[in-house]
Parts: structure tokens; sequence; C-alpha cells
């Protein structure tokens, strides 16, 4: 296996509507196991993934946000949301699942996962990757 | 330079699966290397057998299968993604009691580390989707 790489999904649809949202999220899970720098990214329909308060009841389809609180438990706590997104959705941090993992060298303090970053911000975090899954 | 080729779009429906089958066909006329073709979402699709386009037009499944061939391609389809929308090899197609399998010639099942291993060995994983 090479160095560890600097991987970044980038979630850019609704959770419902398409399957894109969860079958993204099956790539991170299974991803989590190769050991590599990872980081998820949220823009457009994307930040509608990390909403509170899900109901899928009525359109008869699976639930699965919740999965999303087990990222920290994978490592995976470099999270960014896209705030142009958010506002434009008329939403904020507040609206969002608290994604949070522990910090084994800060005697397992709770941390925050979620980073809103600007467009611009997030464009200098693209640019740090090595790999990019889009979906 | 070393590209991974992900396709998230079924044939005939989305550009994504010919503009990705034109690109990877160009990298290797130019001397890259293809680490890996992987097909997720109903980029799956791409790989039955068993469609049949209008003869005057392209055959996607097939076009791959040919490419697949002459450059020995790792042609992959993700096996959740496959067994939910019923594109099955001969083993998946046994196991889950079907009358047939599906898939083309040329074309493997297999897991999900498959895509994150095609990224960490390429130089480039190139997305091609909607």
């Amino acid at each position: 296996m090479s160095a560890t790489k600097k991987l970044l999904y980038v979630n850019r649809k609704a959770p419902h509507g398409s399957i894109y949202a969860l079958e993204s999220l099956e790539v991170v899970l299974i991803g989590a196991a190769f050991e590599q720098d990872v980081s998820l990214a949220f823009i457009d329909d994307g930040v509608y993934q990390l909403m509170l308060n899900q109901d899928t009841s009525g359109i008869g389809v699976k639930n699965f946000s919740s999965t999303y609180k087990a990222l920290g438990d994978y490592d995976i706590n470099q999270i960014y949301v896209e705030k142009e997104s958010l506002e434009l959705r008329g939403l904020s941090k507040e609206n969002l699942l608290p994604l949070t993992w522990e910090d084994e060298d800060d005697d397992w303090a709770e941390k925050d996962s979620i980073q809103v970053v600007s467009s611009k911000e997030l464009t200098d975090i693209i640019e740090k990757q090595d790999v990019i899954f889009s979906f | 330079m070393k590209f991974g080729i992900l396709v998230n779009e079924g044939p005939y429906t989305h550009q994504a699966s010919d503009t990705a089958y034109h690109f990877t066909a160009a990298a290797l006329k130019m001397g890259h290397e293809i680490v890996r073709v992987f097909f997720y979402h109903d980029g799956v699709n791409n790989g039955t057998r068993l469609g049949v386009p209008p003869q005057d037009d392209r055959n996607i499944t097939t076009r791959w299968c040919a490419l697949g061939e002459e450059y020995k391609l790792d042609m992959v389809l993700c096996v959740a993604a496959a067994q939910r929308r019923g594109l099955l090899d001969e083993n998946e197609a046994k196991r889950a009691a079907k009358d047939t399998d599906n898939m083309a010639p040329g074309f493997n099942i297999s897991g999900l580390g498959q895509l994150i291993d095609a990224g960490i060995q390429a130089d480039r994983l190139m997305v091609f989707g909607d």
C-alpha cells in the first residue's frame, strides 16, 4: 500500500430523491478501513443530508441519517459544510446533526466534527486533496 | 500517468458513461495506464450483456468489453450496487436462485474497497457522473 493520501468525499445531493447520498455514505464507511486522511464536504443540496430530525416515513424509504453520527467512531472528523449552501437554503449549523468525535490525545474530549466553511475556504481544502470522490 | 475511472451513471440515459469510455480509450491510446474502471450507482448497468440497443446506435456495453479485452482492463461492478439493480454474475445468480446471470464478458463483481484502492493507486481518480 502506498503512503497515506488525502481523500475528500464531496456530497452534492439531497439525502432522498436519489440514491447518491446513501451509496456515498457506504463508500465512506468501507473506505475508513483503508486508514487514509479522510474528510467530507457537503455542498449544494448535499447539506440536507446532515439535517436534524429527518423523517422518511412518508416516502417509505430507509432513514439513514443516524449513520452519520457513527463517522466519529470511524475516525472521520473533518466534515466541512459550505456556508453559502446553508444560507441559500435558510439553514444554519443549528439545523444540522451534532456530529462529534473523541480526541484520544486530549483525554477523550468530545469535539465537534463539523466546520462551516466559506466557498473560498472549501476551494483551498479541495486544492490540498489527493483523491476526490464526487457524489 | 495512472488514472482510476469511476462511472456513476448507467448507459444511454446519461452522457457520463460515454464520456468515461471516450476518456479511457483516449488515455490508453496516449500510453497512460488505467488502474481500474469502477462502476457504481446506476453505472453498474453498463455491465449487462442483455441490452439490445438499435443497430444504428452505439452499443455501450460491447464497446467497454472490446476496450477491456484489448487493454486487459480491470472493469469492476460494485457488488452491493449490482445486487440492488439486478446485475448478477454466474455465482451471484446461483446464490440468489435466479434463472440467469447477465454480466457481460470482461466485467467483474467486487467490493467498494476496489474503488478506494483505485483512488489510492492512481495519480488521478476521474469521476464521471451527474
